[in-house]
């Protein structure tokens, strides 16, 4: 099923013009083709990953890769730090609570310091929106975008789209239903975006407190009704919710939400019977997402969406550092 | 030093009838005028516009590089351009800080520390040079408050000047709610936080009767309650900055916090209401909004980012530009520039008429030029406009009669 689904190379244009760009700052700036370029790339690095003991490769052997986090991360953090090193680079990880931001550099500042540390390439997460983007016009290095405030997460977009595309045979003609805190979601930007782009039908599902505005000229369905916005849906993407947002600001309680927007078993009967559930976790067990649900094998792809991180991870370095190790064709 | 008479003859008066102005003893004496002093010296302004100089209404900075270079004779200082104005000394210290080339007017506090809870001393601010009233960056959230402040200033015969936007829609709001915002991941909020703020004002002027001015007004919504206000002779006025004229919140694409503005910028919609707003007498005031700010403000993530444009150097051209796209005619926009804030400051100027202080500038309304954000006169160069090309500039200030540029 799986090589199926990866075009041939004969299908993009040669070299470095499957892949234009110098950073990987948001989805919004990426085409159909180039989005597939980076899926059909991250296949080989799934093969390198389950292929046994030695999941190793030198094609980024010298480069140097920081890790600058500017807000807490587990594990887009640990999955950016595997990628790097299974692609023989050396990877530095620099958190926000050690540096000095905390002691009152700017972000500029801080970017002009990674920038004349020479790194070949700087993942940033930051809890502001377009600071990635700001910090991506000052250094001469490609940066990746670990999530920006409420704005983009690529990288989590591209592992959802593969992990559809393994699962369904395809990312293209399906119903999908992303369910959640939408309006303070990053996650949900960029699959929305990535996912609109591929040609599905993509529905939000959430409380009203919880959609931003003008969310249909995003070319998406808006539904309140968690059961009506599942149904007849091929995959439901269940978004993490913050604690703090169900203190009664956006709404009333745990145990509220979970009534009416929790995925349970019955509210899943709703869509396809071979619908899948995604969550890019952390998860709240018992709150939006029951266990029941989350450890279903059958629909549930949580651990392989994990997977999928590193391998979609290892690809966009690969090809955002193509230029600068001088591969044929990218210059 | 005893100034000679002037006459400035060859120009074209507010943009129309070719003309001389006579100015003596730092006054307009008269237009067209039959005798001539025999000492007087003479100015030809070679067929350029002679007009009042710009009386800014609400800047947040003393930066007479900027002002002089966009015509600015007069700035209405808001309290909030640094520590709050506050105190009758600070006001006095202010109103002095623009001798001897610049006539700043300082916007009394209108509450204590501006934190809209207690009266500020308006009455000794007033005798200490304040020449209106005004509620700072925001509104004054409490309505009993807003009543004290407005009934308060009517009595000493102070306009307030006040802030329209609701707090409880806009609190941490960056931007207005629309594709745009949730695009790129901005908190916003809904353009009608103006529009409730503007009617919960308009209640209190009709029950007090007294005089009320929005520095800014934005959307369509807003503008509609002001022009019913006026209809139904209510003492308000209203303002507005180039900047909601001539962008929509697509200038915050990319994160450009050059247009990080307050209020922010609106829907296409709201600006052509704007547009239409100024072309049929709802907006009486065009200022500039002049809020200059380093890198250390403004180079920042866009949430991070503070509010506001350096906006002196660009307002006299953007009025222009209103002109010749046929919004406004050259006599209705030295209205806006100068004549209405006049009046609503209480000064004798403002116009070309007989007695006035001759505070005035030539412009050449044709010359082509482009704004360019690192070669400001200002001393920040953060203007949403940065690159645009601009035609016309002020290219001789008067004041008082005495030739500053």
């Amino acid at each position: 099923m799986t090589s199926a689904t990866i075009r041939p190379a004969s299908d993009y244009p040669p070299g470095g013009d499957a892949f234009r760009h110098r950073h990987l700052t948001g989805i919004a700036q990426l085409t159909p083709w180039e989005i597939s370029y980076i899926l059909d790339a991250a296949e080989q690095w799934v093969e390198l990953n389950r292929g046994g003991a030695a999941k190793h490769d030198d094609a980024l052997a010298g480069l140097t890769i920081i890790n600058a986090f500017f807000e807490n991360s587990t594990r887009t953090l640990l999955s950016f730090e595997i990628a790097g090193k299974r692609l023989g680079a050396d990877v530095v990880n620099m958190h926000a609570a050690q540096s000095s931001v905390k002691k009152g550099e700017t972000l500029i500042d801080t970017a002009m310091t990674l920038n004349a540390m020479r790194a070949d390439a700087i993942v940033i997460r930051h809890q502001s929106s377009g600071a990635v983007q700001l910090i991506a016009d000052k250094v001469d290095c490609p940066v990746l975008n670990a999530g920006d405030g409420r704005h983009e997460h690529p990288t989590q977009a591209l592992l959802d789209a593969l992990t559809i595309r393994r699962r369904k045979g395809r990312v293209e003609g399906l119903t999908i239903a992303i369910c959640g805190d939408v309006l303070h979601s990053r996650v949900a930007r960029s699959n929305i975006l990535a996912l609109t782009l591929l040609g599905n039908e993509v529905r939000v599902v959430a409380p009203p407190t919880l959609i931003p505005p003008a969310m249909e000229r995003m070319h998406v369905r808006v539904f309140t009704d968690m059961d009506e916005g599942l149904d007849g849906a091929d995959v439901v993407m269940m978004l993490r919710l913050q604690n703090e947002r169900m203190d009664g600001a956006y709404l009333p309680s745990p145990r509220e939400y979970h009534a009416l927007y929790g995925l349970t078993p019955q509210r899943l009967a709703n869509a396809k019977a071979d619908a899948i559930v995604m969550h890019p976790g952390p998860m709240n067990r018992g709150v939006e997402i029951d266990s029941s649900v989350a450890d279903d094998a059958e629909r549930s792809t949580i651990t392989e969406q994990v997977e999928m991180g590193v391998a979609v991870r290892m690809a966009c370095l690969d090809i955002l550092t193509r230029r600068t190790r001088k591969v044929p064709g990218w210059n | 030093m005893e100034l000679k008479p002037l006459l400035i003859e060859n120009a074209r008066l507010l943009g129309g009838d070719t003309g001389c102005l006579l100015i003596s003893d730092g006054r307009i004496a008269a237009r067209d005028p039959a005798d001539v002093p025999a000492d007087a010296e003479r100015a030809d302004a070679k067929g350029q516009w002679l007009a009042p100089g710009i009386i800014d209404l609400g800047v947040f900075a003393t930066d007479k590089p900027a002002f002089h270079f966009g015509g600015v004779t007069r700035a209405a200082l808001m309290p909030d351009g640094g520590h709050p104005l506050d105190h009758p000394g600070m006001v006095e210290r202010a109103a002095k800080g623009g001798k001897p080339d610049l006539w700043v007017h300082p916007l009394a506090a209108a509450t204590k520390g501006l934190a809209g809870r207690e009266l500020a001393e308006i009455g000794l601010m007033k005798a200490s040079g304040a020449r209106a009233v005004a509620t700072g960056r925001a509104r004054i959230a409490d309505a009993g408050v807003m009543r004290r402040v407005l009934v308060y200033a009517a009595s000493l015969g102070l306009t307030v000047i006040a802030h329209a936007e609701d707090e409880g829609l806009t609190t941490g709001a960056v931007a207005t709610d629309g594709e745009m915002a949730t695009r790129l991941g901005l908190a916003s909020a809904p353009a009608i936080a103006e529009a409730m703020a503007v009617a919960r004002d308009l209640m209190l002027v009709r029950e007090t009767g007294a005089a009320l001015h929005f520095r800014q007004i934005t959307t369509a919504a807003a503008l509609d309650l002001i022009r019913e206000a006026k209809a139904a002779g209510l003492p308000v006025t209203c303002g507005i900055t180039p900047a909601h004229l001539f962008l929509s919140d697509t200038a915050i694409g990319d994160f450009r916090t050059f247009a990080r503005l307050s209020p922010p910028l609106r829907s296409e919609d709201d600006r052509h209401a704007c547009l239409a707003a100024i072309a049929d007498g709802t907006i009486d005031v065009l200022a500039s909004g002049h809020d200059p700010r380093g890198p250390e403000d403004k180079r920042l993530p866009f949430a991070e980012a503070l509010p506001g444009m350096a906006g002196a150097e660009t307002l006299l051209a953007m009025g222009l530009q209103l002109v010749r796209d046929g919004h406004l005619t050259p006599a209705r926009l030295f209205d806006l520039l100068a004549a209405n804030p006049a009046r609503l400051l209480g000064l004798d100027a403002g116009t070309l008429a007989e007695g006035m202080d001759a505070d005035l500038i030539l412009i050449d309304e044709g010359t082509p030029w482009q704004v360019d954000a690192k070669k400001m006169a200002a001393w920040a160069g953060n203007t949403p406009f940065d690159g645009m090309p601009m035609q016309g500039r002020a290219t001789a200030v008067w004041k008082g009669g005495q030739r500053i540029r």
